[in-house]
């Protein structure tokens, strides 16, 4: 047996995409583009969401669609089918999307002539918040019948995300569900937190949050123009 | 769970330093995770072992060292602790707003090579 050495390497594994991500974020928001990354559980109502965004900011946004449902194009085909520019990328069973993914669903959709891009994140409240994906936002959905304690059980998921969308709200009247509750426990872990009670179904509550989306967008508009 | 990624991202790092290196064998592996990362110790092992096979670096042990998830209060500039329980909240001067420095990190500290 030789003799053991200590090699010091002190390189972490996150930087390269953290430095991928920050580029992507940077030529988009040059390009006045911006790149909303939605998480949630499946079945939370994650291409719900995006049908309904993009029905109602049609008339006067650009978007398109990076969707990365695991090896089915089902979702994709039903964002084409509302009018919307849309990419499926096959994750292949992979729990979550990282930069150099996003980087190839952008050159697959093309970023030329967007104002909003929608990724739709694989369904899944761990892993997806531990990678930097070169969104400008994140915002996730958590929906009713999921049960109001989940902000407890994945505490990074609503401290990563920037808004949490809580979906299916008619079904309240069936569930058990205190969104009061749910609103002090998002307060106490990301007090920066917006909070978007609505029902993708009867369209309750939806121009609060696209009317958020679209100060996002406008904003990023002026960014752009600015350079 | 994606132990399979990151383990595959840490065995390019320790393959790449080996090679710089010229060492025969890697023996351990020192590796720093944050704590706030749900990847078990165990499982990380078996999953870095499978992809190892037929490298340098086959066989070698991994030396996990947790690493606290830190916030920098955003108010006062104090670092303190988190748990991850509840949010974030000064010590200091109670603020609830704070910046992640470290705690979701996998880094690889040194590697023990022959």
């Amino acid at each position: 047996m030789g003799r053991v050495n200590l090699i010091q390497v002190k390189e972490g594994i996150l930087e390269e995409n953290t430095r991928q991500a920050g580029a992507i974020r940077d030529r988009l928001r040059r390009r006045g583009t911006f790149l909303l990354n939605l998480m949630s559980s499946p079945g939370a109502g994650k291409t719900s969401l995006i049908l309904e965004t993009v029905r109602a900011l049609a008339g006067s946004w650009r978007m398109g669609v990076i969707e990365a449902d695991i090896d089915s194009s089902l979702d994709a085909e039903r964002v084409a089918e509302a009018g919307v520019r849309a990419t499926q990328l096959g994750t292949g069973g992979l729990c979550h999307l990282d930069a150099s993914m996003v980087a190839q669903g952008l050159s697959a959709l093309g970023e030329e002539d967007l104002d909003l891009i929608i990724l739709e994140n694989v369904g899944n409240l761990v892993c997806p918040a531990e990678f930097d994906t070169g969104a400008h936002t994140s915002a996730m959905i958590l929906s009713l019948p999921e049960g109001e304690d989940k902000p407890r059980k994945y505490p990074l998921m609503f401290s990563t995300s920037q808004a949490l969308v809580i979906n299916k709200t008619d079904y309240m009247a069936l569930e058990e569900f205190d969104i009061e509750a749910v609103r002090e426990s998002v307060r106490k872990l990301n007090p920066d937190m917006g909070v978007f009670p609505l029902s993708c179904r009867s369209g309750e509550g939806l121009a609060d949050w696209t009317g958020w989306l679209e100060r996002c967008l406008r904003e990023q508009n002026r960014a752009g123009s600015a350079e | 769970m994606h132990e399979l990624s990151v383990m595959q991202g840490i065995l390019e790092v320790v393959l790449r330093h080996a090679a710089n290196n010229g060492v025969s064998g890697v023996e351990a592996v020192n590796l720093q995770v944050g704590s706030l990362s749900h990847l078990r110790e165990e499982w990380m092992q078996k999953y870095f072992h499978h992809l190892a096979a037929g490298t340098v670096a086959e066989g070698a042990v991994l030396r996990v060292q947790r690493v606290p998830a830190v916030i920098c209060c955003r108010e006062c500039g104090r670092k303190y602790e988190w748990q991850a329980r509840t949010g974030p909240s000064c010590p200091s001067c109670a603020s609830e707003r704070g910046d992640l420095v470290s705690g979701r990190e996998y880094t690889v500290a040194s590697l023990e090579a022959v």
